[in-house]
């Protein structure tokens, strides 16, 4: 789960990572009047849960009231667009209103999730302001790695080590570690998955600062982290997988036109690709999950339909602990209930698949019925075509 | 011989009474799978589906001599489940729970170091449909009937997909010596390498499939490995070719966030280490089944 960068200066602020002062926007009014708390040249900042937002026009420095609020009217409500968001973007409605910061130097510090070493990691980098993928590839030279221990958590040294390998004076070092310790408090303490400083900012005057912030927490962990959960915010997810969500399904939203429902994480993204193999395109990813009842298919049916994009429907399901006479049955419930017109495709295998096929049959609807995965995938696509 | 579970593997089912650990349970007896009990804390004592109850994992492995666990304790007590039984003996472990914390489990995993390389448990998931040696026994979730014995090993992140696997196989008359779920999350037990090691060394294996997908380095790491030391032929499939950059697709490890971590991509360090690629889910059967027919020839 995403949140803002504002949500995540408040957080880390409270672990004792030094942040500027800044507070929030509603409305070119609150704009100007949280500017006229701070005094002096403000930042005016868009927030959406996207990276490179300054590229996108998000970000805007200003000096006077009226430029403060033209940039306030000119970003609420508007769609910023960023090639993390995707052409339809994401809709602007807070600002962060931030005094400006005097910067020297940009250093770019990361907290991620490593895989391979099943740790902690932390990533630092002199060549701040630029992101990650960059620095990688134009200087890799820079980037510093350090793998935290979890049995005794990330030690001062380390910290020390990466400040020192930034290059900095022995007095930034004394203000860096403890925003470097600060960060990684949080990450383990609020179960998050990353954590990304970038820039971190060495002032003229000789202070650290994070001038942006993001953090993204495992989901896994929200059960524990209630005070996290409430940071979501909807209005920057899809509505499509809102929807789903919020009824416990696992859902993707895609682009094209086939609506996907299946069982298993790992069949559901074999079935997109035998989609897309078999000349079609996916209008989503949607895995019903174990021990799917009648109601619980019904109700994948109106998260896929809920897409106006789809013009015929492929159910898939392999059931280990599913049994497929229920599947059908759902399959049945939804397209009476919903007055399903669109070609429906539907493939059952594994636990009572006999009896399964027999409730489609009996019903008397026109469903397509498929063998195979490749079968059930050349149908669906067939089906879409002639939609 | 199989991997890690046979006909006479004394197994422990930990969340003995609960609602999904006692229908499993019971599916694995049906199976004929060597169940010598369970473990519900403040239920010790009682019996279940015929079988003593156990207050703890210790109690089983003194008592009853369980050598095998599976755990289907729900999330918040999951990781502390399984360190008990590390912590108890157990030498082969099983975790089918969905939603571990990513930090449970890298505590696990440093947990289990603490145990010398020959006492430490093997531990197999989270988030995993779990273990099946055909015709002998089954420590996991899935439809039994549609594996048959025979001599290729599975690994595999997907349940379902799994599944589909051995149906193909099943239906070109392909059986199978064990097939391991090692599950969807960025953290787990085990590794593809991890248990392809195990099959390398398991007489009743002939060849390997890896059913892998987006997110991770744990396939081109297999990839690599089988290169340097492998003897046995190892198939792959790997799912989401179609899936986009940075979205989670339902398994919480299955994301693409750095390179190498794309179908395409893992598909192509794959290649360039000889392992033969089966091109779409529906032809995992029949690239096994012409990878057995070019052994046979070799032969």
């Amino acid at each position: 789960m995403d949140i803002h960068e504002y949500q995540a200066k408040e957080l880390l602020s409270k672990f004792g990572v030094p942040i500027p002062r800044g507070g929030l926007a509603y409305s070119p009014e609150q704009a100007t009047y949280r500017a006229s708390e701070l005094g002096g040249t403000v930042v005016v900042k868009a927030q959406i849960h996207s990276g490179a937002r300054g590229k996108a026009g998000g970000i805007k420095v200003c000096k006077t009231e009226s430029e403060i609020e033209s940039a306030a009217e000119f970003l609420l409500g508007r769609k910023l667009v960023t090639h993390q968001t995707g052409p339809a973007g994401k809709l602007v409605s807070r600002l962060y209103i931030e005094e400006a910061t005097n910067i020297d130097r940009e250093i770019y510090l990361g907290f991620v999730m490593d895989r391979a070493s099943e740790r902690v990691m932390v990533i630092a980098s002199a060549a701040g302001g630029m992101d990650i993928e960059e620095i990688s590839s134009k200087q890799p030279d820079t980037i510093i790695r350090v793998s935290v221990d979890p049995a005794v958590g990330m030690q001062q040294f380390q910290a020390r080590e990466i400040a020192f390998g930034l290059g900095v004076d022995p007095e930034i070092v004394n203000k860096l570690v403890p925003a470097i310790m600060g960060c990684y408090r949080a990450f383990r303490d609020l179960d998050a998955m990353m954590v990304e400083i970038n820039p971190l900012v060495i002032t003229k005057e000789k202070q650290v600062v994070a001038l942006d912030a993001k953090m993204s927490f495992d989901e896994n962990a929200l059960f524990r982290r209630p005070h996290i959960a409430e940071l979501r915010d909807k209005s920057q997810e899809d509505p499509r997988e809102t929807y789903a969500s919020d009824r416990g399904l696992a859902y993707v939203g895609l682009d094209g036109d086939i609506g996907c429902i299946v069982n298993g994480a790992g069949l559901a993204m074999a079935t997109l690709d035998m989609i897309k193999l078999a000349g079609g395109e996916p209008a989503n990813f949607l895995d019903i999950g174990g021990g799917a009842s009648p109601e619980r298919v019904t109700k994948s049916f109106r998260a896929v339909l809920r897409d106006k994009n789809v013009k015929a429907i492929l159910v898939n399901v392999f059931a280990g602990i599913n049994r497929c006479d229920w599947v059908a049955k759902g399959v049945v419930d939804a397209i009476k209930e919903l007055n399903i017109t669109m070609p429906v495709v539907v493939r059952l295998s594994g636990t009572n698949a006999e009896e399964g096929r027999k409730i489609i049959d009996q019903s008397g609807l026109t469903v397509i019925s498929a063998e195979t995965l490749a079968d059930a995938a050349k149908k669906s696509v067939v089906a879409a075509k002639a939609a | 011989m199989a991997i890690f579970i046979n006909e006479k593997t004394p197994i422990l089912i930990q969340g003995f009474t609960g609602r999904i650990g006692t229908f499993h349970a019971q599916e694995m007896i049906d199976y004929g799978t060597n169940v010598i009990g369970g473990v519900t804390p403040g239920k010790g004592g009682t019996t279940h589906l015929g079988r003593p109850v156990f207050n703890t994992v210790k109690g089983a492995v003194d008592e009853a001599g369980a050598e095998a666990s599976i755990v289907f304790v729900p999330p918040p007590f999951a990781a502390d489940a399984i360190m008990e039984a590390a912590d108890a003996g157990i030498k082969y472990c099983v975790c089918i729970t969905d939603g571990i914390p990513a930090q449970d489990m890298i505590r696990v995993k440093r947990y289990m170091r603490r145990y010398k390389k020959e006492n430490r448990m093997v531990l197999t998931g989270p988030n995993c449909a779990g273990t099946i040696s055909p015709g002998k026994a089954m420590l996991g979730i899935m439809p039994g009937h549609i594996y048959l014995p025979g001599r290729v090993g599975i690994v595999g992140r997907s349940g379902t997909l799994g599944y589909e696997a051995a149906e193909q196989m099943k239906a070109l008359g392909i059986g199978v010596s064990t097939s391991v779920g090692i599950g969807g999350d960025p953290i787990n037990g085990s590794s593809h390498r991890d248990v392809i090691e195990h099959f390398e060394n398991d007489p009743d294996t002939d060849a390997i499939l890896m059913i892998g997908e987006i997110g991770g380095p744990q396939e081109a790491e297999a990839g690599l490995w089988s290169k340097e030391h492998g003897k046995k032929p190892l198939v792959a499939y790997i799912a989401g070719l179609s899936a986009p950059k940075g979205r989670r697709m339902g398994h919480a490890g299955a994301i693409v966030s750095a390179f190498g971590e794309s179908a395409a991509e893992k598909v192509d360090i794959l290649q360039s280490c000889g392992v033969t690629i089966a091109p779409t889910p529906s032809e995992m059967g029949s690239t096994i089944a012409q990878v057995l027919a070019k052994m046979k020839k070799v032969a």
